[in-house]
């Protein structure tokens, strides 16, 4: 379903890969890794769209993503390193305009329910700016359990989570991948995943 | 998808903005008070000569609304820019023209729609009164979209680069001279007993031409800005 085909990435005058390839079909998991520098992010933000391949190309049902556009976007969701989170806006502001960014429009009951199942039971009216690090990333989170995209991109998704928040994207993850979804993942921290089918590229090496 | 499909994502994104400037209402006042003083440091510097102060009025106020809008360029898109929700607006299946659209449209009213609401005092103390009055806030409401606009693409341009500020005014302000010419140019002729309907129309165009093609080149910027 996702295939990288013969990607090049180049950052400056530097070649981060060259020749990479990749499939992953429903249901799987791709753990991108690799040391700092090696061109993780840049990989992951190429599959999302943001960054173009120097070499090569992303193909989504055997179309390149460049081509697809639109309709690509609404199948993939991206967790960056910023969660995309405004400190002026309470958690439940935050995930309604990302849900309709996105092209959904849940009510405000189901986006509470998200909310309240990230831990945030009681804080969803509070502005983001008194959250904490790690609250802030679970209002990002939230916005995972309402959606309806086949395809996850999550780069460092466990970053500033402590370990119950930890297990639950992981049960989220798993959950994802049991009803056919995909995902790739980078991630330095030790996470068990035995989920489907796990597929691993290592970068820089 | 229907017209109210289409143009969704425009909407969201014009509430989230006035929300979020209704939360940070300093923002806007900034801009607001920075036009009324450079307009009113004027008559301190030229002197208090009426046929003076009148004749150069229209230019004063055009020009402190340029200032105006250029100051708040910078917002427009470095707070998105540094939180992610940028990312997530380029990766909407929405249109991202559709999406910006709704950005300008919420700067305008933040910090276009007070100073056009602002200007006909200020044109009272500079002498100017009945007809020219009314066409300069004209000019004002359907110049200041246009700066709106243009701003934009200059703030998609120069989105995360360093001494951003200083060439987006390099970039931008040249590209605000001919709404400048018409703008001031339409308070002038009534003024002086003649018929404003020529730059009133030019006016018109640009802004039809601005909305037209602003919000598209503006997302073509941003994803190459992001990239």
């Amino acid at each position: 379903m996702l295939r990288g085909h013969a990607l090049a990435a180049v950052r400056g005058d530097r070649r981060l890969f060259a020749g990479l390839e990749f499939a992953l079909d429903a249901g799987e998991l791709l753990y991108v890794n690799g040391p700092n520098g090696s061109g993780k992010t840049t990989l992951l933000r190429m599959i999302c769209g943001l960054v173009a391949p120097a070499e090569g190309a992303i193909l989504w049902h055997g179309e390149d993503i460049r081509a697809v556009g639109d309709a690509y976007r609404a199948d993939m969701a991206y967790l960056g390193h910023l969660p995309g989170v405004k400190d002026e806006l309470s958690g439940l502001e935050n995930l309604r305009i990302n849900c309709r960014l996105a092209g959904r429009d849940p009510s405000g009951a189901e986006l509470a329910r998200a909310l309240g199942e990230m831990g945030l039971d009681g804080l969803e009216d509070l502005p983001a700016k008194v959250l904490s690090q790690g609250q802030r990333r679970r209002v990002g989170l939230a916005r995972l359990r309402l959606s309806r995209a086949r395809l996850w991109v999550l780069d460092e998704p466990y970053v500033a989570l402590d370990r119950a928040a930890v297990e639950l994207l992981q049960a989220q993850i798993r959950g994802h991948l049991a009803r056919g979804g995909l995902a790739v993942l980078t991630t330095h921290q030790q996470v068990e995943m035995d989920a489907g089918t796990t597929r691993e590229l290592r970068l820089g090496i | 998808m229907g017209a109210t499909g289409l143009l969704s994502g425009t909407r969201y994104v014009l509430a989230r903005d006035l929300t979020l400037a209704g939360r940070r209402v300093t923002d806007v006042l900034t801009t607001l008070f920075f036009f009324v003083i450079v307009v009113s440091l004027f008559p301190l510097g030229v002197g208090p000569e009426a046929g003076t102060l009148r004749a150069i009025a229209p230019g004063i106020l055009w020009v402190a609304a340029l200032l105006a809008t250029m100051l708040s360029l910078g917002r427009l898109f470095t707070a998105d820019h540094l939180d992610g929700t940028l990312e997530q607006m380029l990766l909407s299946p929405q249109p991202l023209s559709l999406i910006v659209l709704g950005k300008v449209a919420a700067h305008w009213l933040v910090t276009g729609a007070p100073l056009v609401l602002m200007s006909p005092l200020l044109g009272l103390q500079f002498g100017l009164s009945g007809a020219p009055l009314g066409v300069l806030m004209l000019t004002l409401l359907l110049g200041t979209p246009v700066l709106s606009l243009i701003g934009a693409m200059g703030a998609a341009l120069t989105l995360g680069l360093r001494g951003g500020g200083a060439l987006i005014s390099l970039l931008v302000l040249p590209l605000y001279v001919p709404v400048l010419i018409f703008g001031a140019g339409a308070v002038e002729a009534v003024a002086s007993g003649l018929e404003a309907d020529a730059h009133l129309s030019l006016l018109g165009a640009l802004l039809v031409l601005a909305l037209c093609f602003g919000p598209w080149v503006t997302a073509a910027a941003l994803r190459i800005s992001l990239e």
